[in-house]
C-alpha cells in the first residue's frame, strides 16, 4: 500500500472508516455481521437455558420477551444479513470480472446506515429496555398502551435505518450485476451464486419498501399518536400483520437464495463436475422469488382471512415446493458421476441438503391451512424455521465463509478446525431442533417463558438445551479457527482448491485492489474452468494493460449515517418527559433530529458538489512486484 | 394431515437414498487425476422431478382445500349449537354463554356430543384460542375482525387450553381448563350458575370481600365484569389456569392455591392487573378466610 | 469503472450527455431501479390509506372536508411542472444551458406553489376543521400518504435548486447532465404518484 498515489491514502482506522472497496467492505460487514450474530447467539442460549426445565426462574417473563425479540430481530436484520452481504461484496464483483460495485460510495453508505441502525436497536438493552412484542411486533402488543418501554421505538427507527443500508445494498448490486459483467459473461453464463443474489437484491428492493412504511405507521402511532392501529380510533391491528409478512415472506427468500448460491457454487466444485441443469437452476430461483411475493398470508391463518383466502394462499405455498424440489435433486444429480471431496466447505454444503429438505418437507406441512390450525405458534413453527434458515440459510453461509475464506483473506481455515466446527453444529443443531417438531406436536405453543410439568416436554426440553450448547461450541470452534488463522501468514495460491471454476479463482488471493489487471473475456459458463480444459495457464484478456482508474476513499458515506442516527435518537425521544431542562429543550423541539437531518442532507449536498474525479493506478506500477496490496 | 405425512416421509427416503448413494459411490479416490464427465443436465429426468412433485402437491391440495372450506363453515345460529362467546384477557378467559345468560371464567364447561360454536374477541391485545386435543386455533382478535368457529367432542373429561399469540410477559401462563361433562351434568351446572351468589358467613369477612373484590369480581348475581367470574371457584380444576388443583398431575389442595394467588398474584402471573390483596388493606388473616371461603365455594354438577 | 475516464467537454458532448458514461448509464439505471423501491412504498401507502379511508371516527369525513378547487389547481399546478422538466430535458439534449436552467427554475418555482398549496391547505384542516394527525385512523392515513408526497416535493425542489446551481458553475458536462436527467425523472415519478392520490383520496373522497 506504501505507493505514492495522486490521492490522499489513510491508514489504520480511517482507511476502514473511509473504504469504498468492495473487498474491504465484505470484512466489515462480516466483522459487522460476526457481532450482531454472537449478541443474537447468547441470546439464543439464554432462551433455552431458561427452558430447561419446567417453570424454571432463570430469567424474568419480561426479559425473556425482550430475549426472543431481540434473537429473532438481530438474527433476520442484523445477523445473516449482513454476512450475505459479505459474501456478495467479497465475491460478485470478482465473479462477473469486474473492478468494483457499480456505486463504491453507495456500497459504503449501505453499510454504515446498516451497522448504526443495528447498533440503535442493541443500544435499547442499555437505554431503558429492549423491544419486547415479538419480532413480528403484532399490534396492539406492540402499541404504547401495552408495551411502555422505549423498547418497540429502538425496533422502529432502528429497523428503519438498517432497512434503508439494505434498499441501497440490493440496489447498488442489480445495477453492478447489470452493467459491470465482463465482455462474454452473458446472463445465462453468469455463476449461480451471482444469479442468486442478483435474485435476492431484486426482491430486497420490492419487499423493502412495505416493511419501512409499516414501520413508519407504527412508529407515527407511537410517537405522534397516530391511529393506524389503534382500534377504538378506528384503526385496524390486522393491517400490520399484512404490511408486516407482505415483506416478511419475501424475506425469509432473501435470505435463503444466496445460500442457494453458495451451494451451487462449492458442490460443483468439489465434485470436479458442472452444475447439473443450470437453467432449470436459474428458472426455479426466478419461479421461487416470484412465488415468495404471493403467499404471506399462510402467516395469518389463525387471523381468520376466510376460507378462499386461506386456500388460495395454502396452494400457492404447496406450489414453491416444486422449484425448490427442482434445486436439490439438480445438486443430488450434480454429485452423482463426480468425484467428491469432504473438505470443510463441502461438509457444511452436503449437510445442508438434508436439513434443508426436512425443512422444506414440514413447511410444505404447515402450508396446508387446516394443519396449521394445529401447527401455528408452536414449537413445530419453530422447529421448521430454524430448519431452514439455521441448518438451510446459515450452513450454506458457513460452507460459502469456509470456501472463500482463502479469497477474501489470503489464508486458508485450518480443516481440521472446520471439521470440528462442522460436526458440532450439525450434531448440535439436530438434537435442538429435531425435538421441537414433537414439542410443538404435543402442544407447546412458541414464545413461551415457561412452561407446568406434567405434559411431556421436560425431557425434550432439555435434549433442545443441550443441543443449543454444542450448536454453540461448534460456532465457537469456527471463531477460534478465523483467529488462528489470522496469525498465520499469507500466501495462498490463486486457486487455493484447486478445481475453482470462476473468475475469482483466476486471480490472487486477496485480490489487488482493482481485482483484474486487465478485464478477461468469458468465453463460457464456469469461464475458468473452461479455459483449464482448454489447456490454458489463465483467462484471455479483453482489453490491453492499461491504467486503471479508481474511486477516492470517504468519509461523507459513515458522516451521513452518523446523522441519520442521530436524527432517529431525535425522533425516538421528542415526546419524552426530561426531567434536565437542556434535554427538554433540543429534544422536544426536534432540535436534535434537525441537527442529524443537517448533518446527513449537508454531506449529501457536498457530495453532490464536489466531483469525486478518483485516481488512477499507471500501468507503470501495475507491472511492479508487489504491488497487490 | 396424516396423507401429507406419509407423502413427506416418502420423499425425505427418496431424498436421502439418493444422497447416501451419491455420497458413497462417488467418493473422490486416491491418485484419482482424470476429470469426470461434465454432464449438463437432463432433460428428461429434470422433467422427472418437476412433475412428480406437482402431481403430489395437486394430491395434497384437494383434501386440503376440502377441509379448509368444511372448517369455515359459520355453525354459530345453527340450531342444536351451544353458543360460546370467547372474551381473552391479559391473561385470563372469560366464557360467556348467551343462550343460557351465564358467564364464568378460566374454565370452559361444555356438553358431550354437541356442537361447540364460538365467537372469538379480545379485550386488549391479540391472543390465540386453542384447545390443542380438541382442535386447532383460532386467534381473538379486536372489534372488526370478529372470528367465529366450532367443535365438539363425545368424551367427557378435562382438556388444556391455552393462549397461542404472545400477549404479554405471561403468555405462556395463560392457560385454561376445557371441561366436557354429559348433557345432564351440564344443565345442572348452568343451573347452579344461576342460583344467587354465596357470600362469606362470616359478616366481617363478606363486607371485606364485597369492598375489596366484588369490584371487579363478579359471584353469582354481584359483583362487577371487569376480573374473572369466581363462581363454584371451589370446584373447578385450577386457580387462574395455572395453579392446578388435587385430583390433577401435581395438584395441591384449592385452598393452597388460592392463598398462593392471593398472597402475591404477580408472583403467580407476572403483569396480570389484580393488585395485591395486600396492598388493598387485607390482613393475612382475611385473606386465609378468604381463601377458605372461596375454596369451598362449590358447585355441583 | 471505465479505464478512460470521460473528461470531455462542452460542446464535444454526445446527444444524451446523461449516457455518454458508464457512471452515468448506471446511475440512470439505479434511479429507475430505486423508482421501483418507492412505487412500492406509495403502493402500500395506498393500500393503507384505502383501508382506512371510511374509518373517521366520528371527526371530518373526507366529502366534508376537501376543496376541489385547491386540488385541482395543485394538480395543475405539478402536470404544468411535469412539462417544463420535459422541456428543461430537451434543452439539455441540445446542449442549451441557458434554456436548460431556465426551464428548471420554472420547474421549483411551480413546484414551490404546490407545496405553498399543501401547506395552504393542511392548515385550514388543522385549524379550521380541527382534522390533526391524532383525529382518527382515516386522518393519519391521509396525513402520512400526503404528507410523503409533499415531502418528496419538497425534497426534489432542493435537489433541483442545488443542480441549478451547479449547472451556473460548471455548466453542462457528462457528470452534471446525469444528475439533471435523474432528477427529471424524480419529479415524473412524484407527479405520477400525485395523479394517483388526486384520484384515489380526493376524487374518491368526494364522490364515495
Amino acid at each position: 500500500m506504501a505507493h505514492a498515489h495522486s490521492v490522499k491514502r489513510h491508514k489504520g482506522l480511517m482507511d476502514w472508516l473511509t473504504t469504498v472497496d468492495h473487498k474491504k467492505i465484505a470484512i466489515l460487514y462480516l466483522l459487522a455481521g460476526g457481532l450482531f450474530f454472537g449478541i443474537g447467539g447468547i441470546e439464543a442460549v439464554l432462551i433455552r437455558l431458561q427452558l430447561i426445565k419446567p417453570m424454571n426462574d432463570f430469567v424474568s417473563a419480561q426479559t425473556f420477551n425482550e430475549l426472543i425479540t431481540m434473537h429473532g430481530t438481530t438474527m433476520i436484520f442484523l445477523g445473516v444479513m449482513p454476512v450475505i452481504f459479505a459474501l456478495m461484496n467479497a465475491v460478485i464483483p470478482l465473479q462477473i470480472g469486474a473492478r468494483d460495485v457499480a456505486f463504491p460510495f453507495l456500497n459504503s453508505l449501505g453499510f454504515w446506515t446498516f451497522l448504526f441502525g443495528g447498533l440503535l436497536l442493541n443500544l435499547s438493552w442499555i437505554m431503558g429496555g429492549a423491544p419486547d412484542a415479538g419480532w413480528t411486533s403484532y399490534t396492539p402488543l406492540s402499541t404504547t398502551t401495552y408495551s411502555t418501554t422505549h423498547g418497540v421505538d429502538f425496533y422502529t427507527v432502528g429497523l428503519q435505518i438498517a432497512g434503508l443500508g439494505t434498499l441501497i445494498g440490493g440496489i447498488n448490486f442489480l445495477a453492478t450485476i447489470i452493467t459491470m459483467r465482463a465482455p462474454g459473461m452473458s446472463f445465462m453464463r453468469m455463476p449461480m451464486f451471482t444469479w442468486t443474489s442478483f435474485i435476492t437484491s431484486a426482491m430486497i428492493l420490492f419487499a423493502f419498501p412495505a416493511i419501512t412504511v409499516g414501520l413508519v405507521l407504527l412508529s407515527f402511532d407511537r410517537i405522534l399518536g397516530a391511529n393506524f392501529f389503534e382500534v377504538s380510533n378506528g384503526g385496524n391491528p390486522v393491517l400490520w400483520q399484512h404490511i408486516f409478512w407482505i415483506f416478511g415472506h419475501p424475506e425469509v427468500y432473501i435470505l435463503i437464495l444466496p445460500a442457494f448460491g453458495v451451494i451451487s457454487e462449492v458442490i460443483p466444485t468439489f465434485a470436479r463436475k458442472r452444475l447439473f441443469g443450470y437453467s432449470s437452476m436459474v428458472f426455479a430461483t426466478i419461479l421461487i422469488a416470484f412465488l415468495g411475493f404471493m403467499v404471506w398470508a399462510h402467516h395469518m391463518f389463525t387471523t381468520g382471512l376466510g376460507p378462499v383466502a386461506n386456500a388460495l394462499f395454502s396452494i400457492a405455498t404447496m406450489l414453491i415446493a416444486v422449484p425448490t424440489g427442482i434445486k436439490i435433486f439438480n445438486w443430488l444429480f450434480t454429485m452423482w458421476g463426480g468425484q467428491i471431496r469432504f473438505t470443510s466447505p463441502n461438509l457444511f454444503a452436503i449437510g445442508f441438503i438434508p436439513t434443508f429438505v426436512m425443512g422444506g418437507v414440514t413447511g410444505v406441512m404447515l402450508a396446508s391451512a387446516p394443519a396449521d390450525f394445529q401447527f401455528h405458534d408452536t414449537y413445530f413453527v419453530v422447529a421448521h424455521f430454524h430448519y431452514v434458515i439455521v441448518g438451510g440459510l446459515v450452513s450454506g453461509l458457513l460452507s460459502g465463509l469456509h470456501y472463500w475464506w482463502p479469497k477474501m483473506f489470503g489464508r486458508m481455515l485450518n480443516e481440521s478446525l472446520g471439521k470440528l466446527s462442522f460436526w458440532f453444529f450439525i450434531i448440535g443443531f439436530h438434537l435442538t431442533f429435531f425435538v421441537q417438531h414433537f414439542l410443538g406436536l404435543m402442544g407447546m405453543q412458541r414464545r413461551v417463558f415457561t412452561y407446568l410439568p406434567n405434559q411431556g416436554f421436560d425431557t425434550l426440553n432439555m435434549v433442545s438445551t443441550v443441543g443449543a450448547i454444542l450448536m454453540g461450541i461448534g460456532i465457537l470452534f469456527f471463531l477460534i479457527n478465523a483467529i488462528v488463522t489470522a496469525f498465520k501468514p499469507k500466501g495462498v495460491a490463486d486457486d487455493p482448491w484447486e478445481d475453482g471454476r470462476t473468475l475469482e479463482w483466476a486471480i490472487p488471493s486477496p485480490p489487488p485492489e482493482y481485482n483484474f489487471k486487465q478485464i478477461p473475456l468469458v468465453r463460457g459458463i464456469d469461464a475458468l474452468w473452461k479455459e483449464k480444459m482448454a489447456g490454458n495457464k489463465g483467462m484471455t484478456p479483453a482489453e490491453p494493460l492499461g491504467p486503471i482508474h479508481m474511486p477516492s476513499p470517504t468519509i461523507l458515506p459513515f458522516v451521513m449515517s452518523v446523522g441519520i442516527f442521530i436524527a432517529g435518537l431525535g425522533f425516538m425521544f421528542s415526546k419524552e418527559d426530561f426531567s434536565n431542562s437542556f434535554m427538554s429543550l433540543i429534544f422536544n423541539n426536534w432540535i436534535v433530529v434537525i441537527i442529524g437531518l443537517l448533518i446527513t442532507f449537508g454531506s449529501m449536498l457536498l457530495r453532490s458538489l464536489y466531483d469525486d474525479h478518483g485516481w488512477h493506478i499507471e500501468v507503470e506500477e501495475l507491472d511492479e512486484e508487489g504491488v497487490k496490496a | 394431515m396424516k396423507l401429507s405425512i406419509t407423502i413427506m416421509i416418502v420423499v425425505l427416503i427418496v431424498v436421502f437414498a439418493i444422497a447416501v448413494y451419491v455420497l458413497i459411490k462417488f467418493r473422490r479416490k486416491k491418485g484419482q487425476t482424470d476429470v469426470p464427465e461434465q454432464v449438463e443436465g437432463n432433460f428428461k429426468l429434470e422433467i422427472i422431478w418437476t412433475v412428480i412433485p406437482l402431481i403430489l402437491v395437486f394430491i395434497l391440495a384437494v383434501p386440503t382445500v376440502q377441509k379448509i372450506f368444511a372448517f369455515g363453515d359459520d355453525h354459530y345460529n345453527e340450531k342444536g349449537s351451544v353458543q360460546v362467546k370467547v372474551t381473552s384477557h391479559q391473561y385470563w378467559w372469560e366464557f360467556e354463554y348467551p343462550q343460557y345468560g351465564v358467564k364464568t371464567a378460566q374454565e370452559l364447561v361444555f356438553p358431550t356430543g354437541k356442537n361447540i360454536a364460538f365467537e372469538l374477541k379480545t379485550a386488549d391485545v391479540l391472543h390465540s384460542f386453542w384447545v390443542p386435543s380438541l382442535s386447532g386455533k383460532m386467534d381473538t382478535n379486536p372489534d372488526g375482525t370478529i372470528n367465529r368457529f366450532s367443535f365438539s367432542t363425545d368424551k367427557e373429561g378435562v382438556y388444556r387450553g391455552k393462549c397461542a399469540e404472545l400477549c404479554g410477559p405471561s403468555h405462556g401462563l395463560m392457560e385454561f381448563k376445557v371441561k366436557a361433562v354429559n348433557p345432564d351434568s351440564f344443565d345442572k351446572w348452568v343451573a347452579a350458575m344461576k342460583a344467587p351468589a354465596v357470600l362469606p358467613k362470616d359478616q366481617a369477612l363478606a363486607e371485606t370481600f364485597k369492598k375489596s373484590c366484588l369490584s371487579c369480581h363478579a359471584v353469582g348475581d354481584q359483583g362487577g365484569p371487569v376480573a374473572p367470574n369466581l363462581t363454584g371457584i371451589g370446584s373447578r380444576e385450577s386457580v387462574a389456569g395455572i395453579l392446578l388443583n388435587e385430583g390433577q398431575d401435581g395438584g395441591k389442595p384449592v385452598k393452597e392455591n388460592l392463598k398462593t394467588w392471593l398472597e402475591d398474584p404477580q408472583a403467580v402471573k407476572p403483569g396480570n392487573k389484580m393488585p395485591a390483596p395486600k396492598d388493598l388493606g387485607l390482613t393475612d388473616e382475611q385473606i386465609d378466610g378468604i381463601a377458605d371461603y372461596l375454596a369451598n365455594y362449590k358447585l355441583n354438577y | 469503472m471505465s479505464t478512460t475516464h470521460a473528461e470531455t467537454v462542452d460542446g464535444a458532448l454526445p446527444h444524451e450527455p446523461e449516457k455518454a458514461t458508464l457512471e452515468g448509464r448506471n446511475k440512470v439505471l439505479s434511479f429507475w431501479l430505486f423508482l421501483g423501491g418507492e412505487a412500492v412504498l406509495f403502493g402500500t401507502l395506498f393500500a393503507t390509506f384505502l383501508a382506512l379511508r371510511n374509518q373517521t371516527n366520528e371527526g371530518p369525513t373526507a366529502n366534508e372536508l376537501f376543496s376541489f378547487t385547491t386540488t385541482a389547481l395543485a394538480t395543475l399546478i405539478l402536470l404544468v411542472s411535469s412539462l417544463t422538466s420535459v422541456f428543461a430535458v430537451q434543452a439539455m439534449h441540445r446542449h442549451n444551458v441557458a434554456k436548460l436552467r431556465v426551464w428548471l427554475i420554472v420547474t421549483v418555482i411551480l413546484g414551490l406553489g404546490f407545496l405553498g398549496l399543501e401547506i395552504y391547505e393542511f392548515s385550514e384542516y388543522v385549524i379550521a376543521e380541527k382534522f390533526g394527525m391524532t383525529t382518527s385512523a382515516f386522518s393519519s392515513a391521509f396525513y402520512t400518504l400526503v404528507g410523503f408526497h409533499g415531502a418528496h416535493v419538497a425534497f426534489g425542489v432542493l435537489w433541483i435548486s442545488v443542480l441549478i446551481g451547479q449547472l451556473f458553475k460548471k455548466g453542462l458536462t457528462v457528470v452534471t447532465a446525469p444528475k439533471v436527467y435523474v432528477s427529471a425523472m424524480y419529479w415524473h415519478f412524484i407527479d405520477v404518484v400525485w395523479v394517483f392520490i388526486f384520484t384515489v383520496v380526493y376524487l374518491l373522497g368526494k364522490v364515495g
